[in-house]
């Protein structure tokens, strides 16, 4: 048997059903490679010794009729946790120990998920390589001072540095796809509504959404299948029918119509990037799909429709971190001055120019030319996939215009760094589904990605659709486990 | 504010040198919505309770927290808005507005801008000179802020977010007002309305309905408006016709003195009986509007505004035009007695008990006499009665059939008083009953007559005066219970 730290969720799940391996060994086996991988900084706060006491538990009383049965799992720091500091990776929140939990790790625990900790992210999730975060960088386990993508890039390096089986994240822009694409991991961002926002620290509330993140696809469907939910307590989730997408996962995508579309060739993109979309293409075709040229024409006006939106819902999000009522307060003379000290020295730079873009757009006088009219290009995002949906199932793409940059090449050029989103913002303005499949490498040996984008609600194609190529591309990570020498 | 003229009781004119000029008035009334949890989460709304004692991770805005609308707060807005004979639209948004304060949890307030949930409506006011109808511009929902004590810690100010979240209707005029009367009689009607319908408690001293006034004034017969100033805030409707003619006369001095008007927020200074410069608008906040993220549009069916105008109950203007149709009360004490509805309550239970010969004249007169008077020399409201209806209904009848005069009566009704006593075990116990007996108030007659000749010889001579001498002593023989109209066929036929 292989180390169990490198087992997938499935045979993990499977090993310890047929008690050989107990949750107890699992956790302990996460945990020494935890201590022995701080270099990669995955971690803000570690939840070691509850998880160590909690595995113990589960294993003196055993109940694997669960579909996460005493299965350790390290979560991004963006979600809630009763009792466990949640910093969202700010300093603004460094001392925030929440009372309650977020409804998707509730629903991670009822099926036998023990916390093992919280991932780094960048700061609120406004990153894409992870270095915004208060709690400082993390190394992508694929290579020394290569990024791990962001935001969820403490997630997506736990994963790929065998920390946790499997790990869920949030994804705005991207933030979930962008760093599995970036560590040679499966992400999933599912239809907007589909996971509960209830208890996740908001960015961009009409554009958040958590995902499973995972070594395979399999695993974003066992996982998904326990975190989607329909919930009261978010009046943006919806109730709809969801699939048992792990036991309805299915190779047989024969007849499946893919569509790609050629507004997808930016300029500028990599060769590479484009040799993997071709291969790609022959990948689905091999599967059985029929492929299907489309045109989603306002694809140009995605990145900035969603900076314009993201900003603005984020310039009112964050207004509530103003030291009053818990979290960082800096003294102040006065009410106001309060206010400025605190934010000042909560918030680190992105996140203040993040706040600044969100409070000039929706500023009276403005609010027409920018935030109404990125709401409208917005729907013409989404008619887009409308109109591509009445000829295809499922749309193809690259996850990112270039594989893994290093650490602080790209820190100080916000705009190239907002471009890494191109190919995953459009899907976040539409709520739909799509995942990062890791797809090859580039000419330095780092992951590439490919995503599939789904219909609204239609998860099980989109995973249907990636574990079929899985198995044709048989892509698999070479993690050396540098940082432990 | 010396020269004030006044041509009929609710205009109010303000003249200077030759010139008249009318007070044009505007309202924003916060009604705080009736129900027992917030607009966008579960806790109490209960007034009074220990500072932050009614607080959820909502209302306190707590990371990853979000709203969820209460629909009976949007039944009862809908509720608010066929009271108002107001649209009711399908489709409203709820936006947030933008600012900081260390009462406002969230960083924004949740109100709705651009798509209230009602639309134009009407609410007539019953004017000594007549009736006058007042356009409502707009009826949509909001979250209320929390509260800041500034005066409990010397250094400190503290908050207490009770209050926060919980729902309030901002109800906006149009500028059709012209008076503090009137002032004072659209926010009645409104406040009637409302309890009515059940919407809002009405309670101004525990901050349930309070205005923001918007004040211009114009030479009369202009139809161009002025430039007006809000004033914030006003809890009570004496102050709110106190700032209106303090406002209205510092505007026309400024006018008059050839200055222009600054459109600014002022407050009213309850103390020193004036308003003062808050901000300028030049100054104001930009808020920064846009539709909540987190909730999605309000939509409404017809069904469901339609199965809502079935529950409504019968409203004031309908009710007094039926007190006058049917019961044959006067328009003016119809008014009265529709303009709360616990009054209305009560006199139409009055009106029940008596029963088939019923009187509606005693019935309205003792209700509006001796019974406010009661209430208002004990300072509490009519559903608190010492007298049920039930037994001011007996009493009525008392009189009705003779068993009681008028005068006894009164005497009854401050033993009932003591714990809500039938009348008709008064009268028994005390025996009160009135002598209606001819034969016993012959006997009774005959002998006053005997006792006072020269008197009654007096009287036959022609000296008529002395009629009401005899009635005097046969009242005082019989110790007051004597029926005066038998006394007095008896006495005409004596003399």
């Amino acid at each position: 048997m292989s180390e169990i730290t490198s087992l997938t969720l499935y045979e993990l799940i499977k090993n310890i059903k047929e008690k050989k391996i107990s949750s107890n060994e699992a956790a302990k086996s996460f945990i020494d490679r935890a201590e022995k991988s701080k270099k990669i900084n995955a971690y803000v706060t570690k939840n070691f010794e509850n998880c160590l006491k909690l595995s113990k538990d589960f294993d003196d009383k055993p109940n694997f009729d669960l579909k996460l049965p005493g299965i350790p799992i390290a979560v991004k720091d963006l979600f809630c946790t009763n009792e466990v500091r949640t910093t969202a990776g700010s300093n603004i929140l460094n001392n925030f120990v929440p009372t309650y939990e977020s409804t998707v790790t509730q629903n991670i625990w009822n099926e036998g998920g023990i916390l093992l900790g919280k991932l780094n992210c960048d700061e609120f999730a406004m990153g894409s390589s992870n270095e915004t975060s208060f709690f400082g960088n993390v190394q992508n386990p694929i290579a020394e001072d290569l990024v791990p993508g962001g935001s969820s890039g403490g997630s997506s390096a736990a994963l790929a540095a065998n920390l946790t089986p499997v790990t869920i994240g949030t994804d705005t822009g991207g933030s979930i796809r962008q760093p599995a694409s970036f560590t040679g991991t499966v992400g999933l961002k599912p239809t907007y509504g589909s996971c509960s926002r209830y208890g996740i620290v908001a960015f961009a509330s009409s554009l958040d959404q958590a995902g499973p993140m995972s070594k395979d696809v399999k695993d974003s469907s066992i996982l998904l299948e326990v975190i989607s939910s329909f919930d009261k307590k978010d009046s943006t989730s919806i109730d709809f029918k969801r699939n048992n997408y792990s036991s309805e996962l299915t190779r047989n995508i024969k007849g499946l119509k893919i569509g790609i579309p050629k507004e997808y060739r930016v300029d500028g993109m990599p060769d590479e990037i484009e040799k993997l979309w071709k291969k790609g293409i022959e990948y689905a075709k091999d599967c059985g799909a029929e492929i299907i040229d489309i045109s989603l024409p306002h694809t140009s006006y995605a990145l900035p429709t969603y900076y314009i939106v993201a900003p603005a819902e984020a310039s009112s999000n964050l207004a509530r971190y103003d030291g009053v009522k818990y979290g960082l307060r800096s003294s102040g003379k006065n009410l106001i001055d309060m206010y400025e000290k605190t934010r000042s020295e909560g918030f680190g730079e992105e996140v203040k120019r993040r706040v600044m873009i969100g409070t000039y757009v929706l500023s009276s006088g403005y609010y027409d030319a920018y935030y109404l009219k990125a709401q409208k290009v917005r729907q013409l995002i989404k008619q887009d996939f409308d109109q591509a949906y009445n000829k295809v199932d499922a749309i193809l793409t690259p996850s990112t215009p270039s594989s893994a940059f290093k650490i602080g090449e790209k820190s100080n050029d916000p705009v190239s760094m907002y471009l890494n989103d191109i190919f995953t913002v459009p899907v976040n303005l539409a709520g739909l589904p799509g995942i990062s499949i890791p797809a090859g490498v580039d000419k330095n040996n780092y992951p590439l990605g490919l995503q599939i984008i789904g219909k609204p609600f239609d998860e099980q194609t989109v995973l249907n659709i990636a574990y079929s190529m899985e198995e044709k591309i048989n892509y698999k990570n070479n993690i050396t486990d540098w940082w432990m020498k | 504010m010396d020269e004030i003229m006044s041509k009929n009781n609710s205009e109010y004119l303000i003249e200077r040198n030759d010139n008249v000029y009318e007070v044009v008035i505007g309202l924003e009334v916060h009604a705080q919505v009736t129900s027992n949890s917030k607009l966008f989460s579960s806790s109490s709304t209960k007034f009074g309770a220990e500072p932050n004692t009614q607080v959820s991770l909502v209302d306190a805005a707590f990371p990853g927290m979000l709203p969820v609308i209460n629909e009976f707060c949007v039944k009862q807005a809908i509720k608010t808005g066929i009271g108002l004979r107001a649209k009711i639209n399908n489709k409203s948004v709820f936006d947030r507005k933008n600012y900081f304060y260390a009462d406002l949890p969230q960083g924004y307030q949740i109100s709705q801008y651009k798509y209230p949930i009602v639309g134009e409506g009407n609410v007539i006011l019953d004017m000594p000179e007549g009736q006058k109808q007042v356009g409502i511009e707009r009826l949509h929902l909001e979250q209320d802020a929390g509260k800041s004590i500034h005066d409990i810690d010397p250094s400190n100010t503290l908050v207490d977010l009770n209050r926060s979240g919980v729902a309030l209707m901002e109800i906006v005029s149009k500028p059709d007002l012209r008076s503090p009367d009137e002032v004072n009689a659209y926010i009645k009607k409104l406040r009637s309305i409302m309890r009515y319908l059940g919407t809002c408690d009405g309670n101004m001293q525990e901050g349930s309905l309070r205005a923001d006034v918007n004040v211009s004034v114009r030479i009369k017969g202009s139809t161009d408006l002025g430039t007006r100033c809000e004033i914030k805030n006003v809890n009570s409707i004496k102050f709110m016709q106190m700032a209106i003619i303090y406002e209205a006369n510092r505007q026309v001095d400024l006018i008059e003195e050839g200055q222009e008007i600054d459109q600014e927020t002022r407050l009213f200074d309850t103390k020193k009986n004036e308003t003062r410069s808050m901000r300028l608008k030049e100054d104001a906040h930009d808020y920064r509007y846009f539709p909540d993220p987190d909730l999605l549009p309000l939509e409404v069916t017809d069904e469901f505004i339609d199965k809502l105008k079935s529950e409504i109950p019968e409203l004031p203007d309908d009710k007094k035009k039926r007190f006058i149709d049917e019961f044959k009360v006067s328009p003016y004490d119809a008014t009265i007695l529709v303009s709360d509805i616990d009054t209305a309550k009560y006199f139409e239970e009055v009106v029940a008990k008596m029963g088939k010969n019923r009187d509606m004249k005693l019935a309205v007169n003792w209700i509006t006499g001796e019974l406010f008077a009661v209430l208002n020399e004990k300072n509490i409201e009519i559903a608190q009665s010492p007298i049920s209806a039930k037994n001011l209904a007996k009493l009525i009848n008392l009189i009705k059939n003779g068993t009681i005069s008028g005068k006894i009566a009164k005497t009854i009704f401050e033993l009932m008083l003591d714990g809500d006593i039938d009348p008709q075990i008064i009268v028994e116990e005390k025996g009160l009953k009135q002598e209606s007996d001819p034969k016993a108030l012959e006997a009774l007659i005959d002998k006053i007559i005997n006792d006072n000749r020269e008197k009654a010889i007096e009287y036959k001579q022609g000296k008529e005066k002395l009629f009401g001498f005899f009635v005097g002593q046969a009242m005082k023989a019989s110790g007051g219970k004597a029926n005066p109209q038998i006394i007095n066929e008896i006495l005409k036929k004596k003399l």
